[in-house]
């Protein structure tokens, strides 16, 4: 199965974010990693790879710096990866950037592919279901476990509240992957080392831009949220913030 | 024609999604801001008697969608099904409540209709003459106002707790009922989905607890869950987590809180090391009283605690746990 997998350089989880000079977008000078739900995504590629044979192809869109979630990418063991470099691609919404993708594969083929179930920067959760869309293929969403079957693959969907469904899709077709559906593994010295031999294709914008059009939502302005709670903040040294703690729970909330 | 906002309701196995009701309260704080007026759609495979109920509330307007293609569900019949129908009557603003099912089919529907979904907010605003969609972002570190630079229909998804479900207007009169048959031709469909089924008992039902301790990344590893534990038994809690905690096995997956897991309200819910990630937040911001233990100070669960220690757990939990058991001892 020749699979692709689409991938996102987002901030650090406890990164400190601070707004940009208009307000509309975060100052980058922070430090990023791979979205969670895509190394999961990803993972589940390679593995699918290892069982049934064939190609794991990643992709990302962004600055040069994102070429850092590829070489990690080819490192665990993907075979080539294409890279969308170009720092407008950061502002695009979930409908130009899949717009972007589907204009960068148009000439490949593949069974599948994959993007984690969403970002952990906008949390748009729409850009595989829009890729799916403009390829004309099928897609399901939040897949916990992938089997290839006679026609197809059978996908299990997670839904909400602990309750699962299985689905029986034909090929080709997208999924969005759910974290957790296997355990990461870790990019080798080997791996590592081989990855700078391996294939990397850069787009540039040009090649890209006919498909792309003015962006159909508009951040406004962006911004720290208000607190909805009076919240009280309890200091001092461990021992103390523990007493104090309890007598609050004691007093106040009552449950002691 | 005046603008017309549609709430489409979602209902699963003969019960409305409890997000619909808060979907529609948000379609009626619209409707009054705006003056547009309200109407709301039920789609399914016999949907009549939900809308009977729907039109119980304050909307001028019910319809039910139908097709024996619609269900059970799959994207491909929900997105022909409301692309037929919302083609023919132009609503200005699509709402629908975020749920797995709605995030399954709007990005497409919008897709196709060449229009986009403004996704999971949790308000509005009218600034100035325009209307704005506010969202999460970064994990809700950051909050948007967004706006709509494309034609109507515009979609937008409700995240669940973002507005009062019991708050919904009743209507002075039932509003009438259009029965809308869709047309699915049975080709189009190319999921073939399966029965929808529960992975094993829930052995907990954290929804019942009365205090739960829940942890997160912040717990670093395994044998530190422990730790937690030992808070829960002093405080006479259960146990509870995160979802990366669940995902790494540490805990049990029927001891998940959050969007894919467990929705609980207790009256305390102590907060170690979790940073308050939307899809967690969700499932626990009900809670009475909330404590949150975390080394960031920005991290966002701190905006919906009660009680915030800005510290290590591993600092602050020991103590806590002598501390209940004296005041346990001493009750």
């Amino acid at each position: 199965m020749k699979i692709l997998v689409c991938m996102k350089q987002v901030p650090q989880k406890d990164a400190p974010l601070e707004l940009n000079e208009t307000g509309t977008w975060i100052r980058e000078d922070v430090s990023y990693e791979v979205n969670e739900p895509d190394a999961y995504a990803l993972e589940e590629a390679l593995r699918q790879k290892e069982k049934h044979g064939g190609e794991v192809v990643v992709i990302t869109a962004g600055p040069a710096r994102a070429a850092q979630v590829l070489r990690e990418a080819l490192a665990k063991g993907a075979d080539r990866a294409i890279h969308l470099e170009d720092h407008a691609f950061v502002g695009l919404d979930p409908f130009n950037t899949a717009q972007a993708f589907f204009a960068a594969i148009k000439d490949e083929k593949f069974d599948l592919i994959f993007t984690g179930l969403q970002s952990d920067d906008y949390g748009y959760a729409q850009t595989g279901v829009i890729l799916a869309e403009l390829l004309g293929w099928p897609h399901a969403t939040i897949i916990m476990q992938i089997e290839k079957s006679d026609s197809g693959i059978r996908v299990k969907r997670e839904l909400e509240a602990g309750y699962f469904q299985f689905v029986d899709i034909p090929l080709p077709a997208v999924l969005t992957i759910q974290s957790g559906i296997n355990k990461l593994r870790y990019a080798t010295l080997i791996g590592i080392k081989q990855a700078k031999n391996k294939p990397l294709r850069k787009v540039i914008m040009p090649e890209v831009q006919s498909a792309i059009g003015g962006n159909l939502q508009k951040i406004e302005r962006l911004y720290v949220p208000q607190k909805a709670k009076n919240t009280e903040i309890i200091e001092g040294p461990p021992g103390e913030v523990a007493k104090k703690l309890v007598d609050k729970l004691r007093n106040e909330v009552r449950v002691l | 024609m005046a603008d017309t906002i549609l709430v489409v309701v979602e209902q699963r196995e003969g019960k409305f999604n409890r997000v619909s009701w808060e979907t529609l309260t948000a379609g009626q704080a619209l409707a009054a801001d705006t003056g547009w007026a309200l109407e709301a759609a039920v789609v399914g495979g016999r949907v009549e008697s939900f809308a009977g109920e729907v039109a119980g509330k304050k909307v001028s307007k019910v319809y039910a969608i139908e097709s024996a293609n619609l269900e059970p569900y799959t994207p491909d019949a929900f997105v022909a099904a409301l692309k037929q129908f919302l083609s023919s009557r132009l609503p200005k603003l699509v709402l629908m409540p975020h749920t797995y099912q709605v995030r399954d089919f709007v990005p497409k529907l919008a897709t196709a209709m060449g229009r986009t979904a403004i996704s999971d907010c949790i308000g509005y605003k009218k600034d100035g003459g325009k209307l704005v969609f506010t969202r999460q972002m970064f994990q809700g570190k950051l909050a948007a106002d967004v706006s709509f630079t494309c034609d109507a229909p515009w979609f937008v998804t409700v995240q669940n707790g973002a507005f009062r479900g019991d708050k919904v207007e009743a209507g002075a009169s039932a509003a009438p009922v259009e029965m809308v048959k869709s047309e699915i031709p049975d080709g189009i469909i190319r999921n073939k989905p399966q029965e929808v089924f529960k992975e094993a008992k829930q052995a907990v039902d954290l929804t019942q607890a009365e205090i739960i301790v829940a942890v997160g990344r912040g717990i670093k590893e395994q044998k530190n869950i422990d730790l937690a534990k030992q808070l829960a038994d002093a405080i006479g809690g259960e146990i509870a987590a995160s979802r990366p905690i669940c995902d790494s096995g540490w805990l049990p997956m029927d001891r998940q809180i959050g969007s894919s897991g467990q929705t609980v309200a207790p009256k305390l819910y102590l907060a170690l090391g979790i940073s308050g990630a939307i899809q967690h937040i969700v499932g626990m911001k009900g809670s009475r009283t909330i404590v949150a233990v975390n080394k960031d100070s920005a991290a966002p669960i701190f905006e919906i605690a009660d009680y915030a220690v800005v510290g290590n757990l591993f600092d602050i939990v020991p103590p806590l746990i002598e501390e209940v058991k004296k005041a346990k001892a001493g009750a």
